[in-house]
């Protein structure tokens, strides 16, 4: 009994030292450095200012934003509309080759992303494997100019965050009470029926925390943008890169970041409400 | 608008190799209140489920209102499920629930509002039409899942295990909510239970399956006191057998050796000498007697008493007699009688009232 406490006591201190050091203290340095001034020799001094946040509605820095999350919805939709047909066709497939495929689902994690993302631009570059396969094949007759183009960027996002849509989708729809299936065929539902008012409603949450999966690092994967896109392709992620490294403005970066984590917040608030709304009792 | 709302002639289903049902036919009246009774694994879910369309019959045919339903698909059935887990869809509230049916079928809201509210009304419910199914209890759940399988005004409801997951309290009330709610709707109820209680106490008429197919068809007095073979006696209610082998056969009575007592029963089925059977009797149509209570014992067969087992209504015995076969009697209580104290091992006399056994046939 005591043992067990003192394992207790261990797991959450550890846990909560943890997330104090590498995420509360670091997102209070985050936010002190978003309010210091830049300063060329100690990258920020006193005094404090809000200059970096009002910089930050510079019409550049808005279309950067706008253009950013534009391409994390469009990404958005994209694995949505190919993740759930495939979330929802993994459930109705034979346990046997239900693992296998959730097994090469998971199987690219394996490899870093990075190593992938350079394999996409082996494969989409102006003399890469698919042009010279569609050439090859007489269907194109120029190459495709795939490479440094949002399409690229839009590919590689996709590719890269796929599995984090189906994941849970799969894991919502498996869940799914069969009976409810039943019911609604033996009160007289059509299949499109059935989907359009038992199976999508009840996937929701599924949905949202997939959505919430996929728009979050689709907005910060910086190397993806910066590999796919080239140098016109700058979006929040690999302009928050670019702000610390390459232009040193340690405390304008830390206010982009800022803002990023702002967005996260309300997507987490989003996403808790309508949690709340499919789970409590109140609602109706 | 033929005789029977549902027919099944010969039916058999296989799962793999398994035969689930065997030769099943059975025809169900307009109206009437049917339970399938059955142990688990008896096939009694698969005729439910090949009535509602889930399942097909792998030989035979199923009638619907006279129609050849084989190749019919579940939602173009006119009868509808209760289900054992109720299954109501729990992002809808009671009143969405409860239309869902007809919104399948493209009505105006105009009329589907009414249908509604009755509906919510013949089950008591009306009050509760903006809830989820989360915020309300087992038993308004049930009804919920009733309402919606009655609004489309069904041939017949199917009725799979709806109360098990009910607590014993509820579960009587339902019982008889549910007896009633038949009686006035006028639709034909299939109901499937496990529990024989149950079965007797609602249906009109009971069909007792084991391993697949028919045991009997009949009233429910009819299956309890002339049960057609062991099977039936076993399962439904409690019963002592006492095998033995047939003496002589004359005007119409068996002549049979039980306990060394040589006795004659009446039976109308005719039995050779060295025929096998076995005398069945209920525990209620035993009883018991104090050593200081008879006088003749002629007829009697002595015993010790094992258990005694106190249920308020009734006491129950179990009796050991001479040949060391333990017996249960049933013993109820009554005003005027205050011998029904019994203690370990003290000794007693048992008898029956002749004609109440019931004799069977020995099954292998």
């Amino acid at each position: 009994m005591k043992h067990n406490n003192y394992f207790k006591v261990f797991t959450l201190t550890s846990i909560w030292a943890w997330l104090s050091i590498f995420v509360l203290l670091s997102f209070c340095m985050t936010l002190i450095a978003s309010l210091l001034t830049p300063n060329e020799q100690t990258i920020f001094s006193l005094p404090f200012t809000l200059s970096n946040y009002t910089q930050l509605f510079n019409l550049i820095y808005v279309k950067i934003f706008l253009k950013s999350l534009y391409l994390a919805l469009l990404c958005t939709s994209i694995c949505l509309l190919l993740g759930y047909p495939f979330a929802y066709f993994l459930t109705k497939t034979n346990e046997k080759y239900r693992e296998f495929l959730l097994i090469l689902l998971i199987i690219p994690f394996w490899t870093s992303s990075l190593i992938r993302t350079y394999a996409i631009i082996a494969i989409i570059k102006t003399k890469g494997v698919l042009n010279t396969l569609l050439i090859s094949l007489g269907i194109i007759h120029h190459p495709l100019q795939l490479l440094f183009t949002n399409t690229a960027v839009i590919i590689g996002l996709v590719y890269n965050l796929l599995p984090f849509m189906i994941l849970p989708l799969y894991a919502n729809l498996e869940k799914h009470d069969q009976s409810l299936i039943e019911a609604a065929k033996d009160l007289g539902a059509t299949k499109f029926t059935i989907f359009k008012r038992i199976t999508l409603p009840l996937s929701m949450p599924g949905i949202i925390s997939g959505a919430i999966l996929v728009i979050l690092p689709s907005m910060t994967l910086f190397y993806i943008p910066d590999l796919l896109g080239g140098a016109k392709s700058l979006l929040l992620g690999n302009l928050i890169e670019y702000q610390f490294l390459t232009a040193h403005n340690w405390s304008q970066g830390s206010a982009t970041s800022m803002l990023l984590t702002l967005l996260m917040g309300l997507l987490l608030i989003v996403y808790w409400h309508s949690m709340k709304k499919t789970n409590t009792k109140e609602f109706s | 608008m033929t005789d029977y709302v549902i027919e099944l002639q010969d039916i058999n289903k296989r799962f793999h190799d398994q035969h689930v049902l065997n030769n099943i036919n059975l025809q169900i009246k307009h109206g009437e209140f049917l339970t399938l009774l059955g142990p688990s694994g008896c096939g009694k879910t698969t005729i439910l489920r090949m009535i509602s369309g889930f399942e097909q019959p792998t030989h035979g045919q199923l009638l619907i209102d006279g129609k050849n339903a084989n190749n019919l698909i579940a939602e173009a059935r006119n009868v509808h499920t209760v289900f054992q887990s109720f299954a109501l869809f729990p992002h809808m509230t009671v009143y969405e629930n409860v239309a869902f049916s007809l919104r399948c079928q493209k009505l105006p809201e105009t009329e589907i509002k009414p249908r509604v509210f009755e509906a919510l009304q013949i089950v008591k419910l009306a009050d509760f039409a903006q809830r989820k199914p989360a915020q309300l209890s087992g038993g308004q759940q049930q009804r919920v899942a009733i309402a919606r399988a009655i609004i489309n005004r069904p041939l017949v409801l199917l009725l799979d295990e709806p109360l098990s997951s009910l607590d014993y309290r509820l579960r009587k009330s339902m019982q008889v909510e549910l007896k009633q709610l038949q009686r006035k709707l006028g639709i034909t109820f299939i109901f499937v239970t496990h529990d024989q209680e149950e079965a007797l106490s609602m249906s009109d008429r009971v069909v007792v399956l084991h391993d697949g197919q028919i045991q009997q068809i009949g009233k429910p007095r009819e299956v309890y006191e002339n049960p057609a073979n062991l099977t039936v006696a076993k399962f439904i209610g409690e019963v002592n057998i006492f095998p033995t082998t047939v003496i002589a056969y004359q005007n119409n009575a068996i002549t049979v050796e039980i306990e060394g007592q040589v006795h004659s029963y009446k039976s109308k089925k005719a039995y050779l000498p060295e025929d096998k059977v076995n005398i069945l009797l209920r525990p209620e149509d035993i009883r018991v007697y104090d050593t200081t209570e008879v006088d003749d014992t002629n007829d009697m067969y002595p015993g010790i008493i094992e258990e005694v087992i106190y249920k308020g209504t009734t006491v129950d015995l179990m009796v050991k007699l001479n040949s060391g076969k333990v017996i249960h009697a049933m013993e109820f209580f009554d005003e005027d009688d205050d011998s029904l104290v019994y203690t370990l091992g003290e000794k007693v006399w048992i008898q029956w009232i002749r004609g109440w056994e019931v004799i069977l046939p020995h099954e292998a």
